[in-house]
């Protein structure tokens, strides 16, 4: 009687092999939430239209262990994908990525030289800030130390989960200043002092981990301020009519960039995109959307000048910031987030 | 299944012995039905789910990064005594391999692994392999303790040697916040990394407060209903089961939604005066508790009300008319006889909760996380799939433990549902 | 069951206080299907009363929505085909565990019920790393396969329950008339026991159809389901479409929960047991 049960299996092993022969869609990760639907409108769609390839998009919270996972567990779903500095460094050394090509992208000094790496191509400038909701709070903070500061500004606080970023916020809080952050960091005194600090408010905090939560957190009132992208920020201020206030203050800012994995069956396809994303008539769509600098330098040329005053880059902001150091991070994220997730856990 | 066939023989002395024999062939028969039967099914989920069970269970052990990329050295450190440093030919088989696996890129795993057991090997082993020239300065010992001192550090290479075995016992001592010095005793981590045996007491704590809070809900209104007429606790029951058949993210979205600082019950608590400045219920251990007690209660319901259905009211009657008051009769009487369900139910409720994922980290914060989350936290974000498989064997052990108790208790065709 | 009038005051406060526990929880039980329903009618964006206004936008974005409704398909897809697969699987060992006690049968009937047991974390992470290298991950193929594994002890145990009511003298007597096995079971067994397969189904499916810890590592970006979009929506953008989605599955689970009362009313009377 078991013939029904063999024929099942049958179709179902026959389905797998099928699955697996047919060609995937290309593939392209990014951060989700409001920034990612920009890009789909800015990008994707467009790419598709003109070229004809489908684009299927993904998102993802970071990590460069998800990117390995990806790609040494031999059946990688993903074929671009945009990844923070410190990931483009640490996959480039491991092999996890294709070589970028310039030759494609029209030459490397088309481009800011933080933007230029051999295994990608940066793709925003991006800054991680504190915002509150101005709604909520008539009179906010101004700087990290207000941040930490819970009697005058009573409520929860957002941070992105992991040591990134939280570490340099911690310091700042302590008193040091943006030009010795990483200095400080360098020895495991001072990292002793930003845990410390953290210790302060850790029965005050909300740890997201999509950058689209941040928003979420300050729209239901459940964080009095929160760390978050700025452009994701402006972008909720349009589209839902809100209040957010933006720190510029204390912000770090720092560079995202596309890669395609290793071994990608879509590797040509992904290039293609690649390029149509760097291409400034197409980069200079992407800030009224949403406000992240744009790495293509005649593509800062053609940006509508209303969005100007809320980019990263511009001079103002990017003086009152801090860049993040990528070489610390390289050298010390897993080590780092190792502590962090032991500390947070606990 | 077909049917006796009737013996032709007439003499009453063979017809019962054909008949035992012919007894014995079918009763072999439907065994072997019985067998062909459940076979397609054991072998599905032999192939497709206790294999890779038992797959990830072996993963816990596995030790190949460095001996799949450099299978040389592997062989080389094995043989080593494990005293001091390596004799030079260690040194250079580890430069070579370390050469071509700079060439080939393959040397990710290497630095993982040894990354888990001495934290800034991962730069070392990179800055190394970039730094190596073609030829020795001198022995290879000095030129790589010259590109970098980690290499000139008994410590290292006690490392190395661990990490060039077969198997290890790295992630299951981890599990359990233990480690190997570099003597390859046993000892205890550091505090601040010591987190698993915390997250082991707090998942069981958590499915402990659930189990006794979904039974003091529970067996009041499963009582209750077992003692009103049918066709009212028919219709009530329907209040117990639509939960039970709502996806379990339905209901987890809407304790985000009800708990939120400003969703509906803090604001029905504002307007009501209760309270003046909003409660904190959710992303904190109470949005956990409120969330899994609603998710499990009806597990703890339902056997509990089939077992006090099938109570007789005429027991506590005459315990009363016998003169016990009515607490000495429930107390007494009626309990005793529902603690099969009381058994049942809390089982279940306990072992599907000390499992629990999703609606933690839905509702939960950093801290309210529970075993499960850092399974899949290895899995996903860091791929350390040997801790990932670990903290899993541990987390299925304690859950077969419950099981076979259950079953021993119960049975375990008793885990009826609805 | 209404109190005697000789109760005593102990007795009817001991009486009162049960009726308002049982209330209190029954509320509890039903509080969130009632307050995520209204909400997903509201013409506002936020989750809060007193809504704003009525409309069905938010209903008409979930079913424009590209992505909400490929993950729909495919979580129909898969939980239609691991339903058909638990319950012809599922329904073929119970009939063979009702058949005959074999050497090591209770440690079998163990074996088939434990995924209903083990944490689904364990479950996921194993299919996960066992699946990848045959190239089922980020497929519907693997997703189904694991979900007829987690589905299937539900058939074991409903078909199970019934069989246990099922009076095998019914099948002898097709047997002895004659009937093949085939046509015995097919005429007489499944007739007689498709309240339970079918009740098993149903439990099959909303099992598929709901899980989400699985989905989370073995889909990949184009085959996302359902419950997937769900987590996702719930952890980034808590927005009225989420509420929305969740109706229309309580709408379901009150249809499924409907068929399964009126499945078990229907084995009751013809098991006579009513």
């Amino acid at each position: 009687m078991s013939w029904k049960t063999n024929l099942f299996l049958g179709a179902a092993l026959l389905g797998a092999t099928v699955a697996s022969a047919e060609a995937r869609d290309l593939t392209v990760t990014s951060w989700g939430g409001n920034y990612q639907d920009a890009q789909r409108e800015v990008y994707f769609a467009p790419f598709s239209k003109k070229t004809g390839t489908k684009v299927v998009d993904d998102s993802w919270n970071g990590g460069v262990g998800a990117l390995r996972a990806k790609v040494e567990g031999g059946n990688a779903d993903w074929d671009v994908v945009q990844v923070e500095a410190e990931e483009l460094a640490l996959g480039c050394e491991e092999g996890l990525f294709e070589q970028m090509d310039w030759s494609a992208l029209g030459g490397k000094d088309k481009f800011i030289p933080a933007a230029v790496h051999e295994c990608g191509v940066g793709a925003i400038v991006w800054t991680t800030l504190i915002t509150y909701d101005g709604a909520r709070l008539k009179e906010g903070p101004k700087s990290w130390a207000d941040f930490w500061n819970t009697e005058k500004f009573p409520g929860k606080r957002g941070l992105r989960r992991g040591p990134k970023y939280t570490l340099e916020f911690a310091l700042m809080a302590d008193g040091v200043e943006p030009s010795q952050v990483y200095q400080t960091l360098g020895t495991d005194a001072g990292i002793d002092r930003a845990f410390k600090k953290l210790d302060q408010i850790k029965s005050s905090m909300v740890w997201w981990e999509a950058g689209a939560q941040p928003q979420q957190l300050l729209a239901s009132g459940e964080v009095a301020m929160t760390s978050a992208y700025n452009a994701r920020i402006a972008a909720a201020n349009k589209s839902d009519n809100r209040d957010f206030r933006i720190v510029w203050p204390g912000g770090v800012y720092a560079v995202d960039s596309w890669v395609i994995l290793r071994d990608s069956p879509n590797k040509e396809a992904g290039m293609d995109l690649i390029a149509f994303m760097s291409d400034p008539v197409n980069q200079k769509n992407l800030p009224p959307k949403v406000p992240y600098g744009v790495t293509n330098k005649e593509a800062t040329a053609l940006v509508d000048p209303a969005v100007l005053p809320i980019m990263p880059t511009e001079p103002g902001n990017l003086a009152a910031g801090l860049e993040l150091n990528t070489d610390f991070w390289v050298a010390n994220i897993e080590r780092l987030t190792e502590r962090f997730n032991a500390w947070v856990g606990q | 299944m077909t049917a006796p066939t009737v013996p032709r023989d007439s003499s009453l002395q063979a017809s019962s012995g054909g008949l035992k024999a012919e007894l014995r062939r079918t009763q072999r028969r439907r065994k072997l039905e019985a067998v062909a039967l459940v076979a397609p099914l054991f072998l599905f989920l032999a192939v497709f789910f206790l294999a890779p069970i038992a797959a990830m269970l072996f993963r816990s052990l596995d030790n190949s990064e460095l001996p799949s990329a450099m299978p040389r050295t592997a062989e080389v450190l094995r043989a080593w005594d494990g005293a001091g440093l390596p004799p030079e030919p260690v040194f250079a088989t580890f430069a070579s391999e370390l050469a071509a696996g700079q060439k080939a890129r393959n040397l990710a795993g290497v630095a993982k692994r040894l990354t888990y057991e001495l934290p800034n090997m991962r730069s070392a082993l990179f800055a190394t392999a970039r730094a190596l020239p073609e030829q020795p300065d001198g022995t290879w010992q000095k030129t790589l303790t010259g590109a970098n001192a980690v290499w000139g550090e008994p410590a290292t290479w006690a490392v190395m040697r661990r990490a060039a075995a077969p198997f290890t016992p790295l992630y299951l001592l981890a599990a359990v916040d233990r480690e190997m010095d570099a003597n390859g005793n046993i000892v205890s981590v550091a505090p601040d990394r010591a987190i698993y045996v915390d997250i082991f007491i707090r998942t069981f704590w958590i499915a402990i407060v659930v189990t006794v809070v979904c039974l003091f809900l529970g067996y009041p209104l499963a009582y209750k209903l077992a003692s009103l007429p049918p066709r009212i606790a028919n219709l009530l029951m329907i209040l117990v089961l639509l939960p039970f058949w709502t996806s379990i993210l339905v209901r987890t979205g809407a304790w985000v939604v009800l708990l939120q600082r400003e969703g509906p019950i803090n604001e029905t608590l504002q307007t009501l005066g209760l309270i003046t400045e909003p409660l904190q219920l959710v992303y904190n251990r109470v949005g956990v508790y409120v969330a899994m007690v609603h998710i499990l209660l009806p597990f703890m319901i339902l056997p509990l009300y089939s077992v006090m259905k099938g109570i007789s009211p005429a027991y506590v009657r005459a315990a009363t008319s016998l003169g016990a008051t009515p607490f000495t009769a429930f107390r007494r009487v009626y309990l005793p006889q529902t603690v099969p369900g009381i058994g049942a139910g809390g089982l279940l409720v306990f072992i599907l909760g000390v499992g629990y994922y999703i609606t933690p980290a839905l509702v939960g914060g950093a801290g309210d996380q529970m075993v499960s989350y850092f399974v899949a936290f290895f899995t996903n974000q860091t791929i350390n799939w040997g801790m990932a498989a670990a903290l899993g064997s541990v987390l299925l052990v304690a859950t077969l433990v419950l099981y076979w108790i259950y079953a021993k208790l119960v049975g375990v065709d008793g885990m009826k549902m609805g | 069951m209404s109190l005697p009038p000789y109760a005593s005051p102990l007795e009817r406060a001991w009486h009162v206080t049960l009726w308002a526990i049982a209330v209190l929880v029954l509320g509890f039980l039903i509080l969130p299907i009632l307050v995520i329903v209204p909400l997903s009618f509201s013409s506002g964006s936020f989750l809060s009363f007193p809504l704003p206004g009525l409309s069905l936008r938010w209903y008409h974005e979930l079913l424009g929505s590209e992505r909400w409704l490929s993950s729909l398909r495919n979580s129909v897809i898969v939980a239609f085909a691991s339903t058909i697969l638990a319950t012809v699987l599922g329904t073929l060992a119970a009939l063979g565990l009702q058949r005959a006690k074999f050497p090591g049968s209770s440690l079998v009937l163990a074996l088939l019920i434990s995924p209903m047991v083990v944490p689904l974390v364990i479950v996921a992470v194993g299919v996960y790393f066992f699946y990848a290298p045959f190239g089922l991950t980020g497929s519907l193929v693997g997703l189904t396969l694991a979900h007829t594994a987690l589905a299937s002890p539900f058939v074991v145990i409903t078909v199970s329950a019934t069989l246990q009511g099922f009076d095998t003298n019914l099948s002898r007597a097709a047997a002895s008339l004659g009937a093949g096995p085939t046509l015995a079971f097919f005429r007489i067994t499944l007739p007689l026991i498709l309240p339970g397969v079918v009740s098993g189904a149903l439990f099959a499916f909303v099992t598929s159809f709901d899980e989400v810890v699985v989905a989370l590592f073995l889909t990949g970006p184009q085959d996302r389901t359902l419950p997937r979009q769900m987590f996702d929506g719930i952890r980034e953008n808590i927005s009225p479409i989420i509420a929305a989605a969740a109706t229309l599955l309580i709408v379901l689970s009150v249809a499924l929960m409907t068929v399964m009362e009126a499945l078990r009313r229907r084995s009751e009377r013809l098991r006579g047991l009513r």
